[in-house]
């Protein structure tokens, strides 16, 4: 369990939270710029001080109450910034070794109790790093003449080869265009899926969450809005998430089959399965795809034919309305199927459908209706 | 040249390579903190460090003199240590010069320091480095073309440092008479062919320590910032 409990004033500014976050996968941190999403990620790895309490498991790395601070140096942490921040004066080689160097120094000396499990050192070995990064061309390099995509491996590499047992990301894919957010993802989510390390994740980019996250901590003026599973809070209505124009649900699926005439692929779920545009996964593999609210519509009988391809039995768990949209969150299956009393995400596969109002009042819904939700569209991650 | 020239010329040398050394020593440590700090204090510190390029050096060395002096503050220390008096003495010229020459040193530092991204420094921190091992490893190399310049200058303003010699120094040969106070004998007894020599070499130093530094510090092109 990692803990923070920060408190930070500044004039314009209040920082208070606190969180319990998993040891485990990636945890997001989102809100809209100035929410303290970063102000809280420096003050977890020490840089900015704050009062309260982080500890990583069983290791406090600040506890104002026995007036404990460990400065940044003695963190047994990576950080990664937009700007990637590496050493202009030392090639790409020697920008790895920096840090490599000084942790295992100070493991030696016992002065960082508790990096990296010996089951996982062998995972941020050199090599090992270099290989997942794909940096191996790079090493002779001088860092100026990387590109932005480059930089931002290595610093995520040069992170890694200290062996930490948190990794903290400040947006690390802001400053780069699409094409080389593109090129540096794919590496984002090996590290997720090959390390046992757990991460907190910093983005004001929805895209970037639902690709990554396994957790979810939303951030709005200093405060937590709401913190837990991205599947579940995804799919809450009441959170300003669910509002926005690219509002909707991950669905964590695995392929069942390729139907290469067509281009398209199945995957399945608990509770139902849904054809998406051919992946390259291989069949068994797990994958996210995410179905945004305004692509999800709903009809009373099982539509015929139809164009759309994914038409799932659903039951209206509830509705909110304002004056123009409803927000339907729809639980895949059949209420029977799944005990009357309410399914939940921890049981049911929930989808989000945004619709006009009018409809909503011409067909008449009511929480607890048998439906088919229609969707025009799903996005594999 | 005469002996008594090259005397003057080796006196020098020896006076701004002491004094540079010494300000290297000292005010690397002044402008980090005048780079990093957010002390209220640091304008009256900034301001104290750059008074010599504003004030006469004759002001300068008029209070030096006063203060090395039998009756002044820094005279009855240096006596009270048994080290004697400073003035019209090498060790004298080493102090004044150290003060005169300051802000050259500390100043190209102070923006060598500054220049450096608070988040490489953190990057640092996160890299396991200590304060003392970022300064080191990170700050004084990234600052390497401030350190040069601070130097070169450092020791070429000595160099040509005149005011404050000749009021704390005088003119003793082999002790305090260096080459500025040598020329200015020179013209005084219109010697003017020796004046000229010792003047010309003077321009010749100062240019070509000058086209130095600029070709040292040139900024290359592939060193210039984080490709496109």
């Amino acid at each position: 369990m990692i803990e923070a409990r920060l408190q930070l004033d500044r004039r314009d500014f209040t920082l208070d939270v606190a969180l319990q976050l998993p040891e485990r996968g990636v945890t997001a941190l989102f809100g809209p710029s100035g929410c303290g999403k970063t102000t809280l990620l420096r003050a977890i790895a020490g840089l900015e001080r704050a009062s309260g309490r982080v500890a990583l498991g069983t290791d406090i790395w600040q506890d104002d109450a026995t007036r404990r601070w460990l400065p940044t140096h003695q963190r047994p942490l990576g950080y990664v910034i937009q700007e990637a921040a590496l050493f202009p004066h030392l090639d790409v080689a020697a920008n790895l070794a920096y840090g490599r160097r000084r942790s295992a120094e100070a493991q030696r000396c016992g002065k960082a109790p508790g990096t990296s499990e010996a089951s996982d050192t062998a995972a941020f070995s050199p090599d090992a790093v270099v290989d997942l990064l794909g940096i191996g061309p790079l090493l002779q390099r001088r860092t100026a003449t990387l590109s932005g995509g480059e930089r931002q491996r290595v610093a995520i590499a040069r992170a890694l080869a200290t062996a930490p047992r948190l990794l903290l990301m400040d947006e690390p894919l802001a400053a780069l265009d699409a094409q080389r957010k593109a090129e540096i993802l794919p590496y984002l989510e090996r590290l997720h899926r090959d390390l046992a390390l757990p991460i907190v994740y910093v983005t004001h980019a929805m895209a970037e969450v639902a690709r990554l996250a396994d957790h979810l901590v939303l951030l709005d003026a200093g405060r937590v809005l709401a913190a837990g599973p991205l599947v579940e809070l995804l799919a809450r209505p009441d959170l300003p998430l669910a509002h926005q124009d690219d509002a909707g649900v991950v669905i964590e699926a695995t392929v069942a089959e390729h139907d290469s005439a067509y281009g398209l692929s199945r995957v399945v779920f608990g509770g139902g399965a849904l054809w998406v545009g051919e992946t390259a996964a291989r069949p068994g593999q797990t994958v996210r795809a995410r179905v945004l609210a305004r692509d999800v519509s709903v009809t009373r009988q099982l539509p015929i034919e139809t164009s759309v391809v994914n038409v799932l039995p659903v039951w209206l768990e509830s509705l909110v309305a304002d004056r123009s949209t409803a927000l339907l969150r729809l639980v895949v299956g059949r209420p029977g199927l799944l005990g009357a009393t309410g399914a939940t995400g921890a049981e049911g596969v929930l989808l989000l459908a945004r619709i006009t109002r009018r409809s909503c009042d011409a067909l008449a819904l009511h929480p607890g209706d048998a439906l088919f939700a229609q969707i025009k569209g799903v996005a594999l991650m | 040249m005469t002996a008594a020239d090259w005397t003057a010329i080796r006196l020098t040398a020896e006076l701004a390579a002491v004094t540079t050394l010494l300000l290297l020593v000292v005010g690397t440590p002044l402008a980090w903190w005048l780079a990093r700090s957010r002390s209220s204090l640091k304008p009256l510190w900034s301001a104290l460090v750059a008074m010599p390029i504003v004030l006469p050096p004759s002001v300068l060395g008029f209070y030096l003199l006063l203060a090395m002096g039998p009756h002044g503050p820094v005279g009855q220390f240096t006596e009270w240590l048994g080290l004697g008096r400073l003035p019209f003495t090498f060790s004298g010229l080493v102090v004044g010069s150290v003060l005169y020459s300051m802000p050259f040193v500390v100043q190209p530092l102070q923006q060598a320091f500054e220049a450096i991204p608070e988040r490489t420094l953190e990057a640092a921190a996160t890299l396991r480095a200590g304060p003392l091992d970022r300064f080191f490893s990170v700050a004084l190399p990234l600052a390497r073309p401030g350190l040069i310049t601070a130097s070169v200058l450092g020791f070429a303003h000595t160099v040509g440092e005149f005011g404050v010699v000749l009021m704390i120094g005088g003119n003793i040969p082999g002790a305090t008479r260096v080459l500025s106070v040598a020329i200015y004998e020179h013209v005084e007894a219109t010697e003017y062919a020796d004046a000229h020599r010792l003047s010309a070499a003077m321009v010749a130093f100062a240019l070509l320590v000058l086209v130095t530094l600029y070709v040292v510090n040139r900024p290359r092109r592939d060193a210039a910032g984080p490709a496109p």
